[in-house]
């Protein structure tokens, strides 16, 4: 059975890594200042010029770029590449409701494909592998990016998106899935399924890519024990391509970077300081051989450190530690990105005075939750039963249009959402995933 | 005349309804008349009270989201077929009832509250056949 996908690139020494890297790097910065405005800019602002970029080192010159610099060079100016090279398009959701869109050339195509076929080979895939792709396909990086790894790998792959449980078993059983690509959570679901369908034994599943949102060791064990295989943790994010950033191995130990593509910092989010090896802080990516929406120092507000240790899966490639935690309140809810400010813009609509409210997520039956109290104000209130369900109706329909995910809103009386230090505590996460 | 209801914004939580009540009592405000239109998660308390105008200042001040509406009120008397008399009337004139709730008055024999889609034409429709709306003030103390 093939160990890594791309042997070289996955086991060169750390030496030789850099160099390639540092080669990149120049190639990447020299690229974006002559193709993005902005990113020109900046640097001219800062005073720093790609002929400055000498080392790897020296990359802490450079500005960072924010999510909110997506937005506000929405939809292109970010792009390096013209739009004729552009082939493709993903999107996630901004913290305003806009969008920020991505733009793929044919060659980040192929490099994202590479760095998911890498995550398939290290959970033991081969042409022989059936891939059940359980992930949403469309904007969203997680079906189309599953689906071109396992492309890649030459498995035979089940492009069945999400939803539709019975279906999924269905197809599990029937067609042989060995490998499951969804979110932890509906691998959860899907396990009490299958255990409620009384077919566990008819399973051939050995493995999972289970991403796109926080998960715990002990639901591991859960969807490990409940499908039969072994759950494998993936990392990635629109913004650097999709999943496939980092990649689970064998030995289930952190998340090895796919480094040769991308240059992970970790920085202080306060002071924006390069922090020592193996301290705990903001992840910062950094692409080096992208061509459509090249991302220098992207802070992904995820909060982790990293592991430099050699992994005796034999990969050089250093690893990351799951995600614990957001340098910014972005909550991830059935895999989705959701901004307690999106939220709060759809209140806003209703009216002169905004309604308190309050944000509160859990997991019911593996299902995450979303419901959101808010304050009944004289504004909205009709004598009127049915007046007052349209509020909600509205309220919800709006938070679905935006979010793209289902909320429930309830109408609650005024004063009776808690508030400490005379501010609200807007949102209220029981699911206890860190 | 119309008469002035109460109508309050209430959560289906146990002793919701004990603190609005519990308000009116302290500022020595007698209901008349209460009906609760309830959902799954809130309902809607309508009361017809002493003095409306100091019922809705004093639950305001306590928090509690409270709107005055209007009604119309109907004296009938207390026998088999005068409220069915009545909804006929308002619906042969195209008349929508929304709502309705009905008490006793001890010395006045039964009392209809409605509201309807269209109020003034529901008094005129009343005033014509002789039947006419109750004084507010005859119902703000029974």
């Amino acid at each position: 059975m093939q160990k890594y996908y791309q042997p070289h690139e996955e086991c060169m020494s750390r030496e030789e890594r850099k160099a390639l890297q540092c080669q990149r790097l120049k190639r990447q910065i020299k690229y974006v200042y002559e193709n993005v405005a902005p990113y020109r800019q900046r640097m001219d602002e800062m005073g720093v010029k790609p002929e400055d970029i000498k080392e790897l080192e020296d990359l802490s010159k450079l500005p960072f770029t924010y999510k909110q610099d997506l937005r506000d060079f929405y939809p292109f100016e970010l792009f390096a590449a013209p739009m004729k090279d552009i082939v493709r398009i993903h999107a996630s959701s901004g913290t305003t409701g806009k969008q920020i869109v991505a733009g793929y050339t044919q060659n980040d195509l192929d490099m994202w494909s590479d760095c998911m076929a890498r995550q398939f080979v290290a959970t033991g895939a081969d042409e022989n592998s059936v891939i059940q792709v359980a992930y949403g396909y469309g904007l969203f990086t997680g079906g189309l990016g599953a689906h071109a790894g396992s492309e890649r790998v030459g498995a035979t792959t089940i492009p069945i998106s999400s939803g539709n449980t019975e279906r999924q078993v269905n197809f599990m059983v029937d067609i042989g899935a060995t490998h499951l690509c969804c979110t932890p959570s509906y691998a959860m679901y899907l396990a009490e399924a299958v255990h409620e369908a009384g077919v566990k034994d008819k399973l051939k599943l050995k493995a999972g890519i289970f991403g796109a949102e926080p998960w715990t060791e002990d639901m591991r064990k859960k969807i490990e024990e409940g499908l039969g295989l072994k759950a494998y943790d993936v990392y990635g994010l629109t913004e650097i391509c999709g999943p496939g950033v980092a990649f689970e191995c064998q030995e289930q130990r952190g998340m090895h970077i796919n480094e040769d593509h991308f240059l992970a910092e970790i920085i202080d989010s306060e002071t924006g300081e390069v922090l020592p090896e193996g301290s705990f802080g903001e992840l910062v990516f950094t692409t080096i051989t992208k061509e459509g929406i090249p991302m220098i120092r992207y802070r992904t507000r995820d909060l982790c450190s990293l592991n430099f240790e050699k992994c005796s899966c034999g990969r050089t490639l250093i690893r990351m530690n799951k995600p614990k935690g957001r340098s910014d309140d972005m909550l991830i809810i059935r895999g989705v990105n959701v901004f307690p400010s999106q939220i709060e813009e759809v209140l806003l609509t209703m009216g002169q005075v905004t309604p308190n409210y309050q944000i509160i997520v859990d997991r019911v039956n593996n299902t995450d939750t979303l419901d959101i109290n808010v304050e009944m104000t004289e504004e909205i209130f009709e004598d009127d039963i049915k007046s007052i369900e349209k509020v909600e109706k509205t309220i919800e329909n709006k938070l679905r249009t935006i979010l793209g995910i289902g909320a429930d809103v309830h109408l609650v009386n005024p004063k009776t959402i808690a508030r400490s230090e005379g501010k609200a505590k807007r949102v209220i996460d029981n699911r206890n995933l860190i | 005349m119309f008469i002035k209801q109460l109508s309050v914004f209430i959560e289906n939580k146990v002793g919701k309804l004990a603190e609005i009540l519990n308000v009116l009592s302290e500022n020595n405000i007698d209901i008349s008349a209460l009906s609760i239109a309830e959902t799954t998660e809130f309902g809607i308390l309508r009361m017809i009270v002493s003095d409306p105008e100091a019922a809705k200042v004093k639950l305001r001040e306590s928090g509690v989201i409270v709107k005055t509406t209007n009604v119309i009120g109907v004296v009938l008397d207390d026998t088999p077929g005068s409220m069915a008399k009545v909804i006929t009337l308002l619906s042969e004139n195209g008349i929508t009832v929304e709502y309705s709730y009905a008490f006793l008055a001890s010395n006045k024999g039964a009392l209809i509250v409605i509201r309807t889609n269209d109020h003034e034409k529901t008094e005129k429709v009343l005033n014509d056949t002789g039947i006419g709306l109750v004084n507010p003030a005859e119902v703000y103390r029974v």
